[in-house]
């Protein structure tokens, strides 16, 4: 049976009317019904912020975790059920702040989460102070003197090992809902970190002033994303010009395949069977 | 013929003083004793001085006695620190040749690395030589030994150990075989396990059905996630070294609300950074272990030693208020049980059971008999079916007893919805006062339950007697010692041990206090937490003994107390 794009309707969102968010909702359910994927086989972990909130305005499972963690979870998960299809998603400020150690160590166990980063530079939730992709000299509530220098998010995991990282805009639905069905399909840890108007709190970063500088990495039809030394040159572009798309793929190993136990069955479908432990008792004697 | 005797084995840290001790231990309890040995050591990977004492006894032993027959000095500061120790007619046995200048009758020298590089061809192989001599010394069975031997050692150096042991063996009954006067027989042909806190804490979770771990190594915990990582292949478990305890617990977060059984394991400082966790927990009603095992605090404290310290902070951990389960193992077998009995609880009434022990219960070694494994019982709680359920699932639905049915993602019937925000039965987020209040009375009621479950406290020693003592958790086998000797000798004491401290067992405490005059509280801190913790749930007062050096109580340490 296919699924439809109402399979995926979901509580009405309480963000600002023109949030970035509203784009990668719509990008993330058009993916998924594209990808005919069954919302009773989807995991959707969020940390908190206004992002924490999307798996609530969608269906599927859901375990809104707490702030800076939703990679945690959503790895315990992975490895109790490998059948499933697993998404995180935070904020800025959760996913490159709070939980940045999380961000790091995720991407080099590789494990097959796909990671959708809300990123607005900006803390909404709070109602605006700097963030840790907050522009350089950026003025905010928390720093009058100006932001010091933001996270490389892409850079930061080519670096920690992640084998698929892109980026892409909110105010591109279509072109974003590609980038989430690549970062869904690839098998591993994927990056996708999404440039995100907040129309509230950042009146520097908004929809006009991306639109002016965003440019899709395979536009020139040479760009090689298996190319790790031209993906971190890439990475370094910002200002007046901001490339997406697919910085970098890469196919290594899942995590969940080094477990033995994981290779005949998904690890909550296996029996419990406490008479097997006489062998570890006998060892005892 | 003696039916008790105590060894200690000294020596720096990298000498293999753990692997002689235990080796000792295994070799006593094969030869029908009961066996009880702990382990004192410094946190350093060499150097330093460890020693590792041996209880044996024809009679059931769980604590140390202070006094050594039998020490074996692998250096020579063992012999200075321990020598005081020696009971009257008990030996100390050291390499004289590495050892020079030492003087006294109770001195045994054993050329222990020349045996070891005759015999065996490898100095490496001095410890076996140091062990071969203190079993000879007492005449121990010497093919139970190479048997032991054989099965402990690598196939490519169990015959070369062997062989060292044949040496130091043969030395001693040739050139020593007065020295020491007690001489052992087989204390009869039972046959126990001997296995430490952390051993059967690891066990316990397997047999329980644990199936996922992911924790960060801390001292004294890392034993039962090496053990798991062992076993995994074997058992199909899954062990995650979590970046950090903030990830590890989350990761077990995740995957228990997966449906596997799954725990975590950590000692105070790593606890700490949990503490959201345990929160995350409650609000999701997520069934989680975590075994917290105690060491000396605040900040890195000291590290490999023993403290009670924790008790308040994990009745207490998280902002906010939500259920949870304490359990305090007293022995080995509470060990396994309490943690098969964790993972019920945990899974029945969805909410975080912790498991609190400490450093000196973690690597103390008992023999006990073996584990009736048929009485392990798997109680996973409500499970949602959709027959019995009418309409859409709801994963935190009101119920009388406040446990809502689970499902598990993937269930083609349900969609599981959970949030760390407050949130309704269907798990979304709300704001309104009437849901909240709602949400907060079902979780409590599930206590309702839990309290139920609780197994009143062991109480031993006299009815009625004049003087109470009470202990939770590693304290159980000295203080049942002390007030064992007390008795004896015409004293009148009870004696009370908590194993299952919350729910807080209130009439049980309150009816045996009242029968006493006098009533103790020991415990291994500074402040009393389990007094202060009795006189909140009861209004009753009580006295306290306690020791927060960063060493476990001895008998002789309470005695000394109690007599005042």
């Amino acid at each position: 049976m296919a699924i439809k794009i109402e399979d995926y309707n979901g509580l009405a969102p309480a963000w600002c009317p023109g949030c970035g968010n509203f784009g990668i909702l719509s990008a993330l359910k058009k993916a998924l019904v594209e990808l005919n994927l069954d919302p009773h086989n989807i995991l959707l972990v969020s940390g908190i912020g206004q992002a924490g909130k999307l798996p609530h305005y969608t269906k599927g499972n859901v375990f809104n975790s707490l702030h800076g963690r939703p990679l945690s979870p959503a790895t315990g998960a992975k490895l109790a059920n490998r059948e499933l299809t697993v998404l995180a998603f935070g904020g800025d400020g959760d996913g490159y702040g709070e939980g940045g150690n999380h961000f790091i160590h995720s991407a080099r166990r590789n494990h097959d989460i796909t990671y959708l980063v809300h990123n607005n530079q900006i803390y909404g939730l709070t109602k605006g102070q700097t963030s840790p992709t907050s522009d350089i000299g950026f003025i905010t509530k928390t720093t009058p003197q100006g932001a010091p220098p933001p996270i490389n998010p892409i850079a930061l995991a080519i670096a920690a090992g992640a084998g698929f990282v892109a980026r892409a805009f909110a105010g591109d639905i279509d072109y974003l809902s590609s980038i989430i069905k690549q970062g869904i399909n690839h098998r591993g840890f994927a990056l996708i970190d999404i440039l995100q108007p907040c129309v509230s709190f950042n009146h520097k970063n908004t929809y006009q002033w991306y639109k002016e500088r965003v440019y899709k990495l395979e536009q020139d039809g040479k760009y090689n994303p298996s190319d790790k030394d031209t993906a971190f040159k890439k990475a370094q572009e910002w200002g007046e010009h901001i490339p997406i798309g697919v910085f970098y793929r890469e196919d290594r190993p899942v995590y969940e395949s080094v477990f033995p136990a994981l290779g005949k069955s998904t690890l909550v479908s296996q029996p419990i069977e406490p008479l097997k432990t006489e062998r570890l008792l006998a060892e005892l004697f | 013929m003696v039916a008790e005797i105590n060894f200690m084995v000294g020596g720096e840290a990298g000498q293999g003083v753990q692997s002689v001790g235990f080796l000792l231990a295994k070799a006593l309890s094969r030869w029908g004793y009961h066996v009880f040995a702990d382990q004192d050591y410094e946190s350093r990977v060499r150097g330093g001085h460890n020693f590792f004492r041996i209880r044996a006894s024809a009679s059931a032993v769980e604590a140390i006695d202070e006094k050594v027959d039998i020490l074996i000095a692998l250096n020579k500061e063992s012999i200075d620190l321990h020598r005081r120790e020696i009971r009257t007619g008990g030996i100390i046995l050291y390499d004289g040749e590495k050892i020079t200048g030492m003087e006294g009758s109770d001195l045994i020298s054993i050329p222990m690395e020349r045996l070891a590089k005759e015999s065996a061809g490898d100095v490496l192989m001095t410890n076996t030589v140091a062990l071969a001599s203190a079993l000879g010394i007492i005449s121990y069975d010497f093919i139970l030994l190479s048997g032991l031997l054989t099965g402990f050692f690598k196939e490519e150096t169990a015959g070369q150990n062997v062989k060292a042991a044949e040496a130091g063996y043969q030395y001693i009954q040739k050139m020593h075989s007065n020295a020491y006067q007690g001489k052992l027989n087989r204390a009869g042909d039972a046959k126990r396990m001997l296995l430490s806190g952390n051993d059967a804490l690891a066990i316990g979770a397997i047999a329980a059905g644990c199936k996922f771990m992911a924790a960060y190594p801390m001292t004294p915990v890392t034993s039962i996630m090496e053990y798991f990582a062992a076993k995994s292949d074997e058992f199909g478990l899954v062990v995650v070294p979590a970046e950090d305890e903030i990830a590890a617990i989350n990761m077990t977060i995740g995957a228990a609300y997966t449906g596997v059984r799954a725990m975590t394991a950590t000692s105070g400082g790593g606890f700490c950074l949990m503490v959201e966790g345990v929160g995350l927990a409650g609000m999701t009603e997520t069934p989680i272990v975590i075994i917290e095992g105690q060491r000396p605090g605040p900040a890195i404290g000291l590290p490999t030693r023993t403290e009670q310290g924790d008790l308040e902070f994990i009745l207490h951990a998280s902002h906010g208020e939500l259920p949870r389960v304490v359990l305090a193992p007293a022995t080995v077998d509470d060990c396994f049980w309490l943690t098969v009995k964790a993972f019920n609880l945990a899974e029945k009434y969805q909410l975080p059971v912790f498991i609190i022990t400490d450093h000196y219960l973690a690597n103390s070694y008992f023999t006990t008999d073996n584990f009736d494994l048929k009485k392990v019982i798997i109680d996973r709680g409500l499970l949602y079916n959709k027959n019995q359920n009418a309409g859409e699932y709801k994963r935190h639905a009101y119920t009388p007893s406040g446990i809502s049915p689970r499902a598990f993602p993937g269930n083609k019937d349900a969609l599981v919805v959970t949030d760390s925000d407050e949130h309704d039965e269907a798990g979304h987020l709300i704001e309104d006062s009437e849901t909240r209040t709602k949400m907060m009375d079902k979780r409590f009621r599930k206590m309702d339950g839990v309290k139920e479950e609780i197994i009143p406290p062991r109480f031993y020693g006299k009815d009625k007697a004049e003087t109470l003592v009470i202990g939770w958790g590693s304290t159980y086998g000295v203080i049942k010692e002390a007030t064992d000797t007390l008795n004896k000798n015409g004293g009148s004491y009870s004696h009370l041990h908590l194993n299952q401290i919350w729910p807080f067992p209130v009439d049980a405490v309150s009816a045996a206090k009242k029968n006493a005059r006098h009533c103790y509280v020991i415990e291994n801190n500074a402040t009393g937490q389990l007094s202060g913790v009795i006189k909140r749930e009861t209004g009753l007062s009580t006295d306290k003994i306690l020791k927060y050096d960063g060493r476990p109580f001895t008998p002789d340490d309470i005695l000394q107390k109690l007599r005042k």
